[in-house]
């Protein structure tokens, strides 16, 4: 089965995704002109503890969405119940329109959903080389009656290890590609789990905090690799914190607090947004996008104790 | 001292040996590779052997008939320990292998006497293999009869088959596929790969080669008995496993011939030393047993101290587990 690449055919361009996104409604669950991911009313507790009730959230392709909220929100939860990981209470959810309620993760992941993971998940006794490999799909060598003839996977493997070394030095891992990747540090982790997770030729790409110990010039590289994405045609959906990283890159922002969706919008428009500031950016009164560093820098002084303000201090000394 | 260094030789490359070996070849598959946490290897094992001896004693099927019943037995056998568990975290198949191992000793030394012949086990089913060996001669050769000569070298040609397999395997896709497994079950189903599907067949792979650690056992002995089978097989099959190094090829052979001829070895040594000594008080004859395996604990404790690794293992990785 050779990897599917994504094509202008069945797609609008990036470009085009993005203009229609111009002018919606930015209130919670508003429909989207080409949605890639549809979620209905689904609704996960844990005991008495409601992670994710999401009434209605559509997620257009071809642009970047950004996925926020303060901690405990249930983005992570919600997370895996889109990639099949965990199992709703209730609720429908479909990619490309078909239905995922009940799918296996590994069926997720086929199809083109994958996800990586807030706490990486690299296989610390395999290479950097073989971990990207093992992100190849429709490999004849994974038969068990193939594994022992080489012949008729060693063309496949060789495709794969040159796919696999091009996005290594993408991510400048090529140097390390014979290396444990248990001997990788924690953001060259995050780096080798996401070039995994392309090696996969997925349609949408999951980022679970992508950027979370990466240090700041691998941060705007690694902010450039996002945006390529989107120009070769993928969707990315991400969860982050650092919200430079939000407001550059993102199309998009949906803004989650207490399992519920309460916002969305354009990054610029759902900065201001009363809802997200309380919730999450933690200003203390009605402030425009411009004044927020200052608001924190007070905030710091004032409250120094307010958790919610931590979220928003890397806009102080990030890359502008 | 000359008997004993024998007696090692014997024993290290005896039918029992091989038969453990393959055993341990199985879980290497199984632990090494997946990481899956069988310890009811015995139970493929006794498979093996009761199924074939019971089909060619009791049932008079041609032997390889017998055989290829007692493998179509383990693939269940596999399939039932799995399906349950293989979905569940890994300690819940560990608790399921020795439950089931327990059982089917039990069932086979007290339950259908008719097939299984309870305690006196099955008996009378080599007379098809013995009549294809080639050997013909009185007395022993290297220490060995012309039967056991002829078990020697059927049972090493298994190994050596067997370890060209599961090398071939390992370095192919799937086997990466295994050892990914090992490391993040939850990574790879990420990656669109349905892991249960594979721990299933590594764990079928593994039961199906201990099986033929049963047929060898089984017609070097000339006999099955249940309590062949007991609880202290799947740990000395482990420790010939780590031994070795858990997750190389060669690893559960040099484990296992090792750890037979430390065994009679050390045990020769030991009744060397009583009978010498003239003080009859000073160990007898089961002592002495006992204190070999203490011995051997020792030596494992200290190999696991020193050399944690095994003896192929690499030092490297057992140092990221430390991360």
């Amino acid at each position: 089965m050779p990897a599917e690449t994504p094509t202008a055919t069945t797609r609008i361009s990036a470009d085009d995704a993005r203009k229609a996104l111009v002018g919606l409604a930015t209130e919670p669950g508003v429909s989207k002109p080409d949605p890639i991911v549809v979620v209905d009313g689904v609704r996960r507790t844990f005991g008495g503890l409601t992670a994710v009730d999401v009434d209605h959230v559509e997620i257009q392709r071809g642009v970047i969405t950004a996925l926020i909220g303060p901690n405990g929100a249930g983005k992570t939860t919600f997370f895996n119940l889109l990639t099949g990981f965990d199992q709703p209470d209730q609720g429908d959810w479909s990619f490309n329109g078909t239905s995922l309620k009940g799918v296996g993760a590994f069926k997720v992941a086929r199809m083109g959903m994958v996800r990586t993971f807030q706490l990486t998940k690299v296989l610390s006794k395999l290479s950097v080389l073989e971990n990207m490999r093992l992100g190849s799909t429709g490999q004849l060598g994974e038969r068990f009656w193939a594994g022992p003839l080489k012949f008729l996977w060693r063309g496949q493997e060789e495709t794969n290890t040159e796919r696999a070394r091009d996005l290594l030095a993408r991510f400048k891992l090529d140097k390390k590609e014979h290396d444990y990747a248990g001997s990788l540090s924690g953001g060259q982790r995050k780096l080798l789990e996401m070039a995994r997770a392309l090696m996969v030729s997925p349609e949408l790409v999951m980022l679970d905090e992508p950027m979370a110990g990466v240090n700041p010039a691998l941060k705007q590289s690694l902010l450039g690799h996002v945006k390529s994405l989107r120009e070769e045609g993928m969707t990315v959906l991400f969860v982050e914190h650092d919200m430079d990283m939000v407001r550059d890159i993102s199309d998009w922002v949906i803004v989650m607090a207490q399992g519920q969706v309460i916002a969305e919008g354009p990054p610029d428009s759902i900065m201001s947004d009363q809802r997200v500031v309380d919730a999450y950016l933690g200003a203390h009164h009605d402030t425009d996008i411009s004044e927020l560093e200052e608001v924190v820098v007070v905030g710091r002084e004032g409250s120094s104790g307010d958790a919610a303000d931590e979220s928003a201090v890397p806009r102080k000394d990030g890359p502008a | 001292m000359l008997d004993a260094l024998q007696g090692a030789f014997h024993d290290g490359l005896g039918y029992l040996a091989i038969s453990y070996c393959l055993a341990a070849i199985g879980l290497n598959v199984q632990f090494g590779y997946a990481g899956l946490l069988n310890f009811g290897q015995a139970a493929f094992l006794s498979i093996g052997g009761y199924m074939m001896g019971a089909a060619i004693a009791t049932g008079g099927w041609p032997t390889l008939a017998a055989m290829a019943l007692a493998i179509g037995c383990s693939v269940v056998l596999a399939l039932i320990l799995g399906i349950p568990t293989l979905r569940l975290r890994a300690d819940y198949l560990a608790i399921v292998t020795i439950a089931v191992a327990e059982v089917l000793r039990l069932t086979f030394g007290t339950s259908f006497r008719k097939y299984f012949h309870g305690k006196d086990g099955v008996t009378g089913f080599t007379d098809g293999f013995r009549s294809l060996n080639p050997f013909d001669y009185e007395g022993t050769v290297l220490t060995f009869s012309a039967n056991d000569m002829w078990i020697l070298i059927v049972g090493w040609i298994v190994v050596a088959l067997t370890l060209v397999l599961v090398w071939l395997l390992m370095r192919s896709p799937w086997g990466r596929l295994l050892r990914a497994i090992r490391e993040d079950e939850v990574a790879v189903r990420s990656l669109g790969k349905n892991a249960y599907s594979y721990k299933m067949q590594a764990l079928i792979l593994g039961g199906v080669i201990g099986c033929f650690g049963g047929f060898i056992g089984a017609l070097g002995q000339a006999s099955v008995q249940a309590d062949l089978f007991n609880l202290d097989f799947a740990f000395i099959a482990f420790t010939m496993l780590i031994l070795g190094g858990a997750g190389r090829v060669l690893s559960p052979v040099v484990g296992a011939v090792i750890f037979w001829a430390a065994l009679s070895f050390i045990g020769s040594i030991l009744t060397d030393l009583s009978a010498q000594s003239g003080i009859s008080s000073f160990m007898d004859a089961n002592q002495a047993s006992n204190v070999r395996l203490m011995l051997v604990g020792l030596t494992l404790m200290l190999l696991m101290i020193f050399r944690p690794q095994g003896i192929f293992g690499d030092r490297k990785e057992i140092a990221l587990d430390a991360r």
